[in-house]
């Protein structure tokens, strides 16, 4: 379930209260974010539409603790994440974020494989350890046969596939999505599509993404609307309770 | 060492700057290693005397000569053991270019003056029965190919002799104890000498070198001798033996200052070279150091990346001093005649070493530092 008003129950995975983002620019101020609330349960896959500067990236970056707040709180799974030191928030990021940018962002000198491996780096795991998950994250992904390739062997979809799969391999307590189709055809991003879906129905995972596209935003349980750095509707195909901030 | 892996992958990325940075950082290596070596060899004459050793020369100039008869006056000075005197012969074995020093020396107290350079006695006892007897540094019986037994001759233009030969006999070799002594002279009989000079050479010397009994004396005994001859045709100057090879190699000029200038400017060109490299290495992937945090690498973790990879190339630039150790002794037999030994020392490398990681950490903590403060969005957000 996903609620705005900022009301939700206390055991939502994530609470987002009073959430205000300004950026300076000279000597101007620019509120990027005003009053944001929000709340997400477990097992959500929630959508954020938008037009272009409406503060759907940045929204996903204080989420995601890329970014810190200038007014307002975020809790995910019970951590208060935005008075948190720049240290212990990646840590925090390590064990509870998985990120999947437009681009993809793998390394290019590393192979699929080393690159899921990444976030696994940080985990004592064992070598061992670490290749049986690695393994098991690209076979989910479906490239259990490309573990050797470079992202530049790779086409477009395979690339981001892989960049799922590093987000998913340290088995996070949600994905933060931003624009995942955004630089594929039609065919690749009905398959990254099909991908997280199947990531939200089958692993129970929690999924916010960012899109501009409404083919790919109705894949999702719920749509939010940001404009002008509010949350002024929502939609979804299961009735959510939806409303703009106070 | 599991971030081993991604710090290879990072240095290899651009492969030809790789190889162009490493090779930076061997050439300035080398360079070390050689300058390093080269002063070793001007001031070895200063680190292998003996504290007890003291030179006196004719006041006006080392080429001036001084009278044989103030050697018996000089060893009556209380605290003076042995003495012993030699000349400089400036002689020619074959060509020009084949330079070494030869000694004119006084065979009853050389031994007892220069301990350190070791005679096996058979051989000793030979040369002092030969009036042309001559003992060779081993060194320059290497470099020539001699052979104990073997007939030598040497032109001299000085002492009044125009183009005079002076026939030797090979009668023995001598070692020095430790590696940087000097192997490289030839020593003959005073009494050869003093029968084919003019007359007017006979009795003069071209240095003495006395051996003391106690260090601590040596400022007294000096000032004794000095004074002796004050007002005398010959006045003399009498120091240590460290005091007169470091005025020897200062005729050269300021060898130090000279080898330390020209050090300090490759090292800080290297270190310009290297810290552009690494800066433009920095700013080509910010976005994935970026990528790095965002998926929960520390700062530290993005810092100690970046000074691994300079380290590393720094570390690799070594294979200079590896250069170095083969290049510079074949360098010094080359060069035999022309300069002292080169000889490539665990602390010069040891040093080189050092050079090299400090360059490396110099060359890569400003970008990495820059990198570690870099904000995440901030750097996603490049392309």
């Amino acid at each position: 379930m996903v609620r705005v008003e900022g009301n939700g129950a206390a055991g939502s995975l994530i609470q987002v209260r009073g959430l205000d983002k300004t950026y300076r620019r000279g000597s101007e101020d620019i509120d990027v974010l005003q009053g944001l609330n929000l709340d997400v349960d477990k097992g959500d896959f929630v959508a954020f539409m938008g037009p272009s500067g409406s503060g759907k990236t940045t929204l996903l970056n204080l989420l995601g603790g890329l970014d810190v707040p200038t007014r307002g709180t975020i809790s995910v799974a019970g951590d208060e994440i935005t008075h948190m030191s720049r240290g212990k928030l990646t840590d925090w990021r390590a064990r509870h974020v998985g990120l999947i940018f437009q681009m993809y962002n793998l390394i290019p000198v590393l192979t699929a494989f080393q690159n899921v491996e990444l976030p696994l780096l940080l985990t004592k795991l064992s070598k061992a350890e670490r290749r049986t998950h690695v393994e098991t994250a690209l076979s989910v992904v479906g490239l259990g046969e490309r573990m050797r390739h470079f992202p530049r062997q790779l086409s477009g979809g395979q690339e981001q596939r892989v960049a799922i799969a590093r987000a998913i391999v340290a088995d996070p307590t949600f994905l933060l999505c931003d624009e995942p189709t955004g630089d594929l055809d039609r065919k690749s991003a009905d398959d990254v599509m099909d991908l997280i879906k199947r990531l939200v129905q089958e692993y129970g995972k929690t999924v916010l993404m960012v899109t501009h596209d409404p083919l790919v935003a109705r894949q999702a349980n719920t749509t939010l609307h940001l404009d002008k750095g509010v949350l002024v509707e929502a939609g979804g195909r299961q009735g959510v309770v939806a409303g703009s901030a106070s | 060492m599991k971030f081993g892996r991604l710090i290879w992958a990072n240095l290899v990325r651009k492969k030809a700057r790789l190889v162009l940075t490493i090779g930076s950082f061997a050439v300035a290596l080398f360079l070390f290693a050689l300058l390093g070596v080269v002063n070793d060899a001007f001031s070895r004459g200063a680190n292998v005397v003996s504290a007890n050793r003291l030179v006196t020369i004719n006041r006006t100039s080392i080429i001036n000569t001084i009278p044989l008869s103030y050697r018996d006056e000089i060893l009556r000075i209380p605290g003076v053991r042995y003495i012993t005197h030699d000349n400089w012969f400036g002689g020619v074995y074959q060509d020009p270019k084949n330079f070494f020093p030869q000694f004119v020396i006084d065979p009853e107290n050389q031994r007892q003056v220069f301990p350190e350079l070791i005679v096996p006695d058979d051989q000793w006892n030979a040369f002092l029965k030969d009036r042309q007897g001559a003992i060779v540094g081993a060194d320059t019986m290497k470099r020539f190919g001699w052979k104990i037994g073997d007939r030598i001759p040497i032109r001299t233009t000085i002492y009044g002799l125009q183009d005079t030969t002076f026939e030797f006999n090979i009668d023995g070799v001598y070692h020095g104890e430790k590696p940087e002594d000097d192997q490289t002279q030839f020593w003959f009989q005073w009494e050869y000498f003093k029968e084919s000079v003019p007359d007017r050479f006979k009795g003069q010397i071209g240095w003495y070198t006395v051996r003391i009994a106690n260090p601590d004396d040596a400022p007294r005994i000096a000032k004794a001798i000095d004074n002796a001859y004050l007002n005398s045709p010959y006045e003399t100057k009498t120091e240590t033996e460290s005091a007169f090879a470091e005025g020897w190699v200062k005729q050269f000029g300021n060898i130090k200052f000279l080898i330390m200038s020209i050090g300090t400017v490759v090292f800080f060109t290297l270190l310009l070279v290297t810290g552009n490299t690494m800066a433009i290495s920095v700013r080509e992937r910010t976005n994935e150091l970026g990528v790095l945090k965002a998926i929960g690498f520390p700062d530290r973790a993005v810092l100690g990346f970046i000074l691994g990879e300079s380290m590393a190339i720094a570390l690799a630039g070594c294979v200079g001093l590896l250069l170095a150790l083969v290049a510079i002794p074949q360098l010094s037999r080359a060069m035999a005649g022309l300069l002292p030994p080169l000889l490539v020392t665990a602390k010069t490398l040891a040093y080189g070493v050092i050079a090299a990681l400090v360059v490396g950490f110099a060359s890569g903590i400003l970008p990495a530092y820059g990198a570690m403060r870099m904000r995440v969005v901030t750097a996603l957000r490049r392309v």
